[in-house]
Order: structure tokens, then sequence, then C-alpha cells
């Protein structure tokens, strides 16, 4: 029987390789990509608590929907951002862009 | 029925002149036209409206005792409540009647004076400025209200001293008399303020009758405090010495402002004020004594100055500081009705001297050294009458005002000190003097050829001529129509003149007319060998006594000496702590800014490990175990 | 009989999911991990369904898979000239980050298993956009609005962004 567990486990481990991701890669779209999937996990987490605590009211869902909004508005000026950095400094390695020191 | 309205509706005259102020002010400023026709209208207004509350004093029989008390709560707070108001008695309601009357005519006079100037309608909108917050100085029922006008007026001095702001001398002059007179309200305002402490009120009514319970009490220690601080204010405000250095250079502003302004009103609201919480000086004799001998002093010390200056508004001002002096004298005898007396006759002939000395100013293209004019009295034979009845009211010839004014207070000096006495009458004798011989030098003797007179325009001559009635009556009408039974503090004073103590200082007033007539009228003793024979005392008089480069050297010795010392102090002992600080952190943020890699991930890395620990330490440290939380109900 | 499919369904599902997630942050190829990027979105899709949210599933693949998928290509494809080899290096301290997570994920699975659920076991709801529609123009008006106000910020941010300033 697959309980609420099991998906909170399936959403944590997807969250913790985005942070994985967010923290090791050097490549900005690649830490967009695991910025989504951590979004994506607390997506899994919405859904299953709505299924499973309040199945009749689908609250869990309309914040699904916001966040889907807001991860949508965050990949787009992510991107726009992603392109000005790379016009600017040539690069898309973010361990380049470390002026912000001292 | 009018003296009813005026009465209940007194805060309408400071309030009509306040309103031509903003209209003039933001609207009406590039018109002189209707600019000085809304500050003539309005002051006209509230002097009508100050007659119907004189009338209403008298008809109502409102006195001394029993003012006209009419108020609203302003601030109201636990421990602190100040109200803002009206104190109608007779003091103020002559107060009210003065300063309307001067204002008016000097503002119909300054008509014609200012005519052509480009601040035309500015100088109208502080003029009335000036009227409003002087008329409410004199309403104001406690000593908050009286301390916010009190202030304003200072605002409107340095305003108007400062009119003419494109010259060096009128700025330096504002700021001289606003810094000087500042010493001075700095004093009134910590009296202010101690008194509401042993008090816990301001208000005028309340404090009359806690004082007098106080000193029963108590005694009067901190009360002698509170009187010494407050009476700093009128010190700077009137021109007493030392704080009258102010007043002179005050003469740079245009002369309706001095004339009202430095000569008839505002200058005398620090008598007003003293006159105001006379309960409480009334109840300190070593106060009033001090008070009476400041007054004397300055009278004297004035007068000695103003026998040898030669800029015709500057003998009037240090006159002025003279006769100021004088009613402080009366002050500190204890005699209010002497003082208050005065006060209104004073006003009155020296606003009528101010004004015809600026007439002449007028008429010779503003030149002000007496020994440069001569034989005006052809030319200008309505301003000559004006200065000759000024001079006589001043000098203390019957029937003229000042004599039965001079004479009150010599009869109240008399009674209390002998060498004040003398004092006064020696100061009678100079100020005869001087004034003569301004007379005689400006508008006797021959012509000079290099000056182009012309009398004064209607407006200037139409306040000459109404100024010199009230000069000539304005004595003599109070003096039989029992003026000490309105204006007194206490018992009504007595009546009648004593003919020993008027006699001497008409006979002296005499004296010196003759005196000045020969050495300045007639020429049969010259003035510059009397000069080079007492150069000493000449020059230390010329000089005002160096009084202004004493000041000057302590300034300059003490507060530059002073001032370094307070340089070193900043430089290493704030300075050192402050560099210090300054250097601990520079050192600090050297060795943390290596922390700083600029790395986002570095960052990320350490905040997630931050959240670990933190959740860590919450968990470990929460009022519910883990344990409790696996075997707890759901 | 349905339990069984139920979870076999599951398994397969988060497996397909864990494993291209994975696949994103390892593959050192930069166009790889955007695929695998788009299978891991496909496979919470199917989760929703498993969770009976069968509008948000659609709307996942339609965003996610669709949009978002396409946009990161995108941005690969501006970014990236050269040789796709090797485009998704790992930087910094990947073994400090590994510990930090590794800590942060069994600090999760401990929360999760030491709170005590409260489970429903009511029916889900059926035809859920009407329902979903239903809340988000009622009680969840005011957030809706302001979330169209945040696509429309965010859109001018980007096109702003993207434009550039004026170069001095």
């Amino acid at each position: 029987m697959i309980s609420l567990v099991h998906y909170l486990t399936v959403a944590a481990i997807l969250f913790i390789i985005g942070v994985y991701g967010v923290l090791t890669k050097r490549n900005i779209v690649t830490i967009l990509m695991s910025i989504e999937l951590m979004l994506n996990a607390v997506n899994i987490n919405l859904v299953a608590f709505s299924r499973f605590i309040q199945p009749e009211v689908l609250t869990g869902q309309v914040f699904s929907i916001f966040t889907i909004t807001v991860a949508a508005s965050e990949v787009a000026v992510g991107l726009a951002l992603l392109f000005r950095v790379y016009h600017d400094y040539d690069t898309v390695h973010i361990d380049k862009l470390n002026r912000m020191r001292w | 029925m009018f003296n009813e309205y005026a009465l209940h509706h007194a805060w309408l005259i400071p309030l009509l002149p306040a309103i031509a102020f903003v209209v003039i002010g933001f609207f009406l400023r590039k018109s002189p036209v209707l600019s000085a026709f809304l500050a003539i209208t309005m002051s006209m207004v509230s002097f009508i409206l100050s007659l119907g509350v004189g009338y209403g004093v008298v008809v109502q029989h409102i006195t001394v005792e029993h003012p006209l008390i009419d108020k609203i709560p302003w601030v109201d707070i636990a421990g602190l409540s100040i109200n803002m108001g009206m104190y109608i008695d007779p003091v103020s309601a002559l107060m009210l009647f003065i300063v309307t009357l001067v204002s008016l005519l000097v503002q119909i006079y300054a008509v014609g004076y200012m005519k052509g100037d480009d601040g035309f309608g500015r100088f109208f909108a502080y003029l009335s400025l000036f009227a409003a917050t002087m008329l409410g100085l004199i309403i104001a029922v406690n000593f908050v209200q009286m301390f916010i006008f009190w202030e304003l007026v200072g605002l409107c001095s340095y305003l108007l001293i400062g009119y003419y702001f494109h010259k060096p001398s009128a700025c330096e002059a504002s700021k001289k008399a606003f810094m000087t007179t500042r010493i001075g309200d700095f004093g009134l305002l910590l009296g202010i303020l101690l008194l509401q402490i042993v008090f816990g009120t301001l208000d005028f009514a309340q404090l009359t009758i806690a004082i007098p319970e106080y000193v029963q009490q108590y005694g009067t220690g901190v009360l002698t405090v509170a009187a010494l601080l407050i009476f700093a204010g009128p010190i700077a405000k009137s021109g007493q010495f030392p704080l009258h250095v102010w007043l002179p250079d005050a003469m740079e502003g245009p002369t309706p402002v001095s004339a009202l302004i430095h000569a008839a009103t505002m200058v005398v609201a620090g008598v007003y004020l003293v006159v105001r919480v006379f309960f409480l000086y009334s109840m300190l004799p070593n106060v009033m004594l001090i008070i009476a001998w400041v007054g004397g002093f300055t009278a004297c010390f004035a007068a000695t100055i103003a026998i040898t200056q030669q800029d015709i508004k500057r003998i009037l001002a240090y006159s002025t500081i003279s006769q100021l002096g004088y009613m402080m004298l009366a002050l500190g005898v204890g005699s209010v009705t002497a003082s208050m007396f005065h006060l209104m006759t004073h006003a009155f002939f020296k606003a009528l001297m101010f004004l015809a000395a600026g007439s002449v100013m007028h008429g010779l293209h503003d030149k002000g050294n007496i020994f440069e004019m001569g034989g005006l009295r052809h030319k200008m034979p309505i301003t000559f009458a004006a200065m000759t009845i000024g001079v006589l009211a001043i000098s203390g010839i019957p029937p003229f005002a000042g004599f039965f004014s001079k004479d009150e207070i010599l009869l109240a000096v008399s009674e209390v000190s002998a060498p004040l006495y003398i004092i006064a009458v020696v100061t009678a004798f100079m100020t005869a003097f001087y004034m003569f011989r301004l007379l005689f030098l400006v508008f006797c003797g021959p012509e000079k050829p290099e000056n182009n007179p012309h009398e004064a325009p209607s407006t200037m001559k139409f306040s000459l001529i109404i100024l010199s009635i009230f000069a000539i009556i304005g004595g003599y009408i109070p003096h039989v129509y029992h003026f000490g039974e309105w204006i007194r503090f206490g018992d009504a004073s007595h009546e009648g003149l004593n003919w020993t103590i008027a006699a001497t200082s008409m006979v002296l007033s005499v004296l010196a007319m003759a005196l000045a007539w020969l050495i300045y009228g007639s020429g049969k003793v010259s003035p510059d060998r009397l000069a080079m024979r007492f150069s000493t005392l000449y020059n230390v008089s010329y000089h005002k006594y160096y009084i202004d480069e004493l000041y000057l050297w302590l300034n300059y010795t003490f507060v530059r000496g002073f001032g370094k010392i307070l340089y070193w102090l900043d430089l290493y002992i704030v300075d050192g702590i402050v560099n210090g600080l300054a250097k601990l952190t520079y050192r600090m943020g050297d060795e943390l800014r290596q922390w700083q890699t600029g790395y986002l991930q570095q960052y990320g890395l350490i905040l997630f490990g931050a959240i670990l620990i933190m959740v860590v330490w919450l968990v470990i440290t929460a009022p519910i175990s883990m344990a409790s939380l696996r075997g707890g109900a759901y | 009989m349905d339990d069984l499919v139920y979870t076999i369904a599951f398994y397969i599902l988060a497996a397909i999911t864990i494993a291209s997630a994975i696949g994103v942050v390892t593959k050192h190829n930069l166009v790889h991990s955007a695929l695998l990027m788009a299978l891991c979105f496909i496979g919470i899709s199917g989760l929703y369904v498993l969770l009976q949210a069968d509008f948000l599933a659609a709307v996942q693949i339609l965003v996610y898979s669709g949009a978002v998928a396409i946009l990161i290509v995108l941005g690969i494809m501006l970014t990236q000239r050269r040789s796709m080899e090797n485009t998704n290096p790992n930087s910094g301290w990947p073994r400090g980050a590994a510990v930090v997570c590794a800590l942060l994920f069994v600090v999760i699975l401990i929360v999760i298993a030491a709170t005590p659920w409260h489970y429903s076991s009511s029916m889900a709801a059926q035809d859920t956009p009407s329902v979903l529609a239903r809340l988000l123009f009622t009680d969840y008006m005011v957030a809706f609005e302001a979330a169209a106000v945040l696509l429309l910020a965010a859109m001018m941010g980007a096109i702003v962004l993207a434009k550039g300033g004026e170069e001095k």
C-alpha cells in the first residue's frame, strides 16, 4: 500500500538532488534546472498532502498551480539574466562570476 | 455692544495681520498697491478692535485683579497642559492700543517711505507678521504662548533688520541681533522650564495664586534663580546692558522698522514681560534691586554714548536703550504704573522722532550724519515741527508727554533710592542735551549747499502729524484721567505731581537745552575744541565704551582659546576613540573579508549547512522530544 | 489487484523520476541533462495521475515538459556555441556538498518518519478542473490576480534584461 510517506520520500530525494545540483554545477543552466527540480519536489509534496490529508478540498493543488506560475516566471527571468551574464562576461560558469568578494 | 464683541473676539486682533501676512506673502507680493492696502486695512481693523477692547475694559470694570481670560487647550497630556488664549486686563489693553496704533501709522508712513522699493510687498508682509506676533505676545495667557511669540517677534526683527539683505552690513546686523537676543532667550527658556518644574503650570493666572503661597512655604531661593533667568530675556530683548549691542546695529533696517520694532513695540516686550510676571518679581526684593540697577545703569550708560554719536539713527537708538533703562528702573523700584506710562509716551515720541529722522534721511537721500545736515527747518517745516515736539517730549518739558511719565518715574525712584535718583536725573539732563544737539545740528544753522532736501510725501506727513498729537497730549490726558487707577500692580499709586522733582528735572532740561544751543546752535563754543579738550572721555563715548571691541576680544581670546582646547580634545580624545573604532572595524573587516570568496555556491553550501545545524539544534532543544512526537496521540 | 498495480506503477514512476533527476546533475553533456529533465517532469506528472490530480498532471506536461524544457534548451542553444562535450562540469566543493545534502536528507527523512500524519479516508474530488476553477476564481481571486501581475512583471523584466541597457 503506497502511503503519503512514500510520496514524501520521493519528493525529499528529488529535492536533495536539486540542492546538490545547485551547490555543485558550474553551468548556470544546470543550476536553473536543479532549481526546477527542487520546485517540483515541493509540488509533489503539496499534491500528496492534498490527496492524503484533505482530499475533498483541493487547496494543495491550487497552491501547486501558483508554484508552477512562479516557477515559469523564474525560468523566464533566470534565462534573461543568463543571456545578460553571457553577453557581458562571455561565460555561463558561475565560478567566474566572483566579483562580489571583498 | 461693540466693546462686548471686541472683548470676546480680541484674538482677532493678532489674527487679522497674520491673515494679511499669509495673503501678501503668497499672493500679493508682486503688487505693491494691493499689499499695502491689505496690510493697512487689517491694521486698521485691529486698531478699531483694540479701541473696542480698551473701551470694554473701562466699561466692564476689568481690572488688573480681575482680568478677562479666555483660552482653549493646545497640548493636553498627562503632567503637561498648555493653553492658548487671551489675557485681557488694562495693561494688555493699553499695549494692544499702543502697538496697533503705532503699527498702523508706521504702515501708512511706509507707503511713502518705501515707495519704489523692490521688496515693497515683502516689507508689508513682514510688518504684518510682526504686528501679528507682537499682538499675540501681548495677549499671551501663559509663558509658553509668550515664549513662542517672543521668539517670533525676534524672527521678524531679524527679517526686517536684514531687509536690505544685499548689504553686508545689514546681514551682519541682523545676525548680531538674532544671536545676541538668543543669549537672553536661552535664559528665559531655562527660567520658564524651572517654573514648570516647580509649579507644574505656566499659566499666569494660576501662578499669580501659586507663587505667594509657595514663597510663604518654601522661601525665595529657587524663585530668585528662576526670576533672574527670566530677566535675561528682557535684558537681551530690551537692549539692557550688557546685551544692548545689537540695538544700535539694528538701525540697518529701514527707518519705519526702526520706529515700529526697535523703538516703540518689540524692544518694550521685555518691559512688558516683567510687568506681566510682576507677581513673581514683586515677591523678590533682591531681584527687583538688580533690575533697578541694571535699568539705571543702562539708562545713564547709553545716554553718555548718545552724546557723541554722529549718525541720526544711532543717536535715537542709544536714546531708546536709555529710555528702556528708565522703564526697567521704574519696574525695579516697584512702579508698574510709571513704567507702563513711560512705555506709552515713549512709544509715541520715539516713534515720532524715528519717523521724522526717516523723513530727514528720505529728503537727503539716505544721508545719516548729523554734521552734514543743517538748516533743514526751511525746506522741511512739518518734519522740523514733528522732531521738535518729539525732542521736547523726551526732554521732559511740560506739557509734552514725556514730562508726566518721566516725573512719575523720578518720583517712584526718589522714594526708594537716592543714588538711583541721582543717576536718573543726570540721565534726564544728558537726554535733553543730546536731543537738542541733534535738533540744532539738523534743523538750525546754515543750510548746506550740497544737500537738496525736499519735504516728505503726504502719507509720511500724515503719520508725523498724528504721532505729534499723541506726543503732545499722550502725557497730560492719561495724567488727568487717573492712569494709575488702571495700570498698576497692587494698590493704586499716588496721584498728582511732586513739584520739587518736576521743577528740578524741568530746570535741568532747560539748562541742557541752553548748553546744547551754546555749543551746537549758536556756535559760541566749538564742539571740536571741546572734543579735543576732553579727548579721552570723547573717545570712550564715541567708541561706545569699546563694548563691541571688548566682545570681539573676549570672543577672540576666550572662545578661540576654549575652542583650541576643545579642538585638541576633539582631535586626540574624541577622534582618537572614533578612529580607534574605525581602525578596529577595518582590521576585523580585513580578517573577515577572507571569507568573502565571491563564489555563490560556497555561500549556498554554508547556507544549507547552517540550516542543517539550526534544524538539528531546534529538534534537540525542542520542548517536545522526538520520542514524544512518535508516541504522541494523533 | 488494483493495489498491486498502483504500487507497481508508483515504483516505476518514482524510479524514472529519481533516475532522470540524478542524470540531470551528473551528465556531462548539457543537452542530455535538459532532456533528462523533461523526462523527470513527465515522471512527476505520472505521479500526479496516481495522486488523482489529473488537471495538474496535464499542466505539468504542458508547462514544464513543454514550455520550461524548451526555454532551457533555447538557453543552452544561445549560450553554448562550441561542442556540447563536457559542458556541464562540476565546480567547487562536490564532497562538502554531498555531505551536507546527505545530512539534510537524513534530517528530512527523520522529520517525515516522526511526524504523526492525520490521514483522511474520504474519496478524492472528481472532476478537478471545475473544482480548481471555482477555487481560483472565488477564494484565491486575489492571489490569482497577483500571479497574473507577476507573470506580466516577469515578462517585462525578462525582455528588459535580455535586450540589455544602452551601452555607454
